[in-house]
Parts: structure tokens; sequence; C-alpha cells
């Protein structure tokens, strides 16, 4: 965390609330490298996963991005989402940790690569209605556009928009809920 | 879904904006303070000798201690409801209400003498007041705890125990203007307890009602 990577950090979100999505893409980037940083240095007994929280907190910035001021540093903003996010997760699976020890130490002695593993996001893809789902992970999964999604479904851009910002409304909401 | 595709779809959906945090507050203030006028002038209004009621000190102190409490509190909530914010001057300021109440009662004490300090404190509509401050406050309560969804509170507890102080300061100030009763021991006594009540249904919200 330098003053370098605040500014710049700064800059980007400043540029994607005005709607420059490369700025907000990179952004976004940024964070969640280093949001994964943090949260695998705080997890260290394991039962959650940090790919998990690194996803949650992306959501939780993006839907909760109007709460952070212009004029405020950006890095404190971030650590307390994802510190949150992290306790929140910690404090719904605490019961659990101690059954699945086992399965805990295996998934510790793999790299720390991104692992396809279940997430707890498709859980909350999965209880979309159709239409949202089909148009998020359209835009994720299938990494198509806006306008190939709008093609793809035969049905208006600003229909797909309304949808993609619903489902991932509702996928924020849901991401705590639907974990086991 | 690997969080490179969350990404994809997080940038897609870049261009949607919503209303910044802090104008937000601002306009809730402006809709929590219609509410509880609204409620207050449809009710109780204020007392018929409040003219003439204006020109003493206790009955002027009373909108002191209130809007003092909703303006810590307003402060206070803002910054809660920022992840990362920084609290600590605005929870110092949270003393300023009750050092003043503390202040007016110590100072009535010596006025008045010993023997009335019970009529004083018992006043003559406490039940009215144990009502209607949380009658008008329940209102903005609400508001304020929808707006607590709206920002991201990391101690959604605490933030919802603020947004009763808010709301109890808010309600008082208008019940402050019906009340009979001016002593700081009765204000003290009664619209504590009535604020206390609306600060626990808020920490209450909090718990779960603000989950993000």
């Amino acid at each position: 965390m330098t003053g370098k990577d605040e500014a710049e950090l700064s800059r980007l979100l400043r540029a994607a609330i005005a709607g420059d999505e490369r700025a907000y893409a990179d952004f976004l980037h940024r964070i969640a490298a280093l949001v994964r940083g943090f949260v695998r240095r705080k997890i260290v007994q394991g039962g959650v996963d940090p790919e998990d929280i690194v996803q949650e907190t992306l959501l939780a910035i993006h839907v909760k991005r109007h709460t952070w001021r212009p004029d405020a540093p950006v890095l404190p903003w971030v650590y307390a989402i994802a510190r949150f996010k992290l306790i929140d997760a910690f404090r719904r699976r605490g019961r659990r940790i101690e059954v699945e020890i086992d399965e805990i130490a295996e998934t510790f002695a793999e790299p720390e690569t991104e692992t396809v593993s279940e997430r707890d996001i498709n859980r909350a893809l999965d209880g979309l209605p159709p239409a949202q789902r089909s148009v998020v992970s359209s835009i994720s999964v299938d990494g198509q556009s806006i306008g190939e999604t709008a093609a793809k479904l035969g049905i208006s851009e600003t229909a797909v928009r309304v949808s993609l910002h619903r489902g991932l409304a509702a996928i924020a909401k849901r991401f705590g809920r639907t974990a086991t | 879904m690997r969080t490179e595709d969350l990404i994809k779809a997080l940038d897609a959906d870049a261009r949607d904006k919503a209303m910044p945090l802090g104008k937000a507050w601002w306009l809730a203030v402006g809709v929590a303070v219609v509410i509880a006028g609204a409620v207050f002038f449809a009710t109780i209004g204020p007392r018929p000798d409040i003219m003439p009621a204006m020109h003493t000190m206790r009955f002027m102190s009373k909108f002191v201690f209130t809007l003092v409490l909703a303006a810590s509190a307003f402060a206070l909530i803002r910054a809660l409801s920022v992840p990362g914010a920084s609290t600590s001057r605005a929870m110092a300021w949270m003393i300023a209400a009750p050092l003043l109440v503390v202040l007016a009662v110590v100072l009535e004490l010596f006025v008045v003498p010993e023997a009335d300090w019970g009529k004083r404190l018992i006043g003559s509509n406490m039940m009215i007041c144990m009502s209607f401050i949380p009658l008008i406050g329940i209102g903005p309560l609400a508001i304020f705890l929808g707006m607590l969804r709206y920002g991201a509170p990391t101690r959604p507890v605490f933030a919802g125990a603020v947004a009763g102080l808010l709301a109890g300061g808010l309600a008082a100030t208008f019940y402050a203007a019906h009340c009979f009763d001016d002593s700081p021991l009765f204000v003290a006594t009664w619209y504590t307890i009535a604020i206390a009540f609306l600060t626990l249904l808020g920490a209450l919200g909090g718990r779960f009602f603000v989950r993000w």
C-alpha cells in the first residue's frame, strides 16, 4: 500500500464513476489483486475460500461505490469493505470450521492459483430469475458485450443493462445467504 | 464463475449511476423532518403559549439539547455509513448533548428549592412525552435505517443505534415545542427514556435490517 498506488487508484475510480469503463476494469483488476493478497494473509485457519471473499468484496465495492467520497482516500475504503466481508464470512461459516478440517488441510496443500471450484457466486447466480441469469452469465462467463448479448437473447440493450444491473445487485445481496 | 469473469460483468454495469451517499443523507434528513413535522402537527402540535415561552431560558434550552443531539448524531451516522471513514471526531462530539443536559440539571438543582425537585422531575405529561417522541421519531428512524442500507456501515448495530439517536433528537425537537415541562430535570429523565427506546429500536433494526 503506497502513496502512488493510492493516487493512481483514486484517479481510476474517479474516472470510472465519471463513466470511463476501461478505467473501471483497470481499477477492479488492481483491487482484486490487492484484496486477494490481503485476504490470503488474513485467512490462516481455513474454512473460507479466499477467492469467494475477493469476489464478494468486488461486488460490494461495485454496488456501494456511491459511498466513496471522491476527495477521500480509496484504499482505507477498499480494505474496510474487504475486512467487513471477511469477518462476515467467518461468522457465517464459523460453526463449520471444525467439521471441515480434513477438507481444509487438503485445500491448503494446493498452490495458490485461482481454482475452478464450486464458488459461492455460482450458487447466487443460479438463484437468479432466468432472464437475469442468462444476461449475467452471457456477459461474465461467455465474455460477450452488451450488444452481443442483446442480439443473442433477442432483447434490447436497455433491457440487457437493466437485467445485468438487477442481477448483480441480487447476487451481491444473496452472496452471504446462499453460502453454507 | 472466475473473478476475471465477474469483473467483466461489473465493468459492463459501470454506467449505472447512484446518488452519492453524502447528498442522499441530506435528502433523507429533509424528508425525515417533513414526516416528523407532519405527524407532530397532525397530532399534538405546539403548545398554545409558545410565543411567550420562547422568552424563557428553560423552554429554549430544550431545543439546544435536542438539536445538538441531532446534529452530532447526523455527523456520526454519515461517517459510520462509509467504510473506512474516520469516526473519532464525530464520536467525541456525541458527548456534547449529554454534557449540556448534565450541566443544566446541576444548574437547575442549584436554582430550584429541594422541595420542588420531585414536582419538576415528574412534570405534568411524562406519558405523552414517552409515547409521542417515539411516535414522531418512528418514521424518521425507518428512513435512516433505509439510508444505512443504501450506505455501507461496517458496524450495522452501532450505526442503527445512532440512527435511533438521530431520529430521537429530531422527534424530541418537535415534541419540545408541545411539552409544558421545561425543567432540565424532566428533560434529562423522560426525554432520555423516550430517545433510548428509539435507540434500542434502531440497534435492532441495524442488526436485522441493515445487511449488505
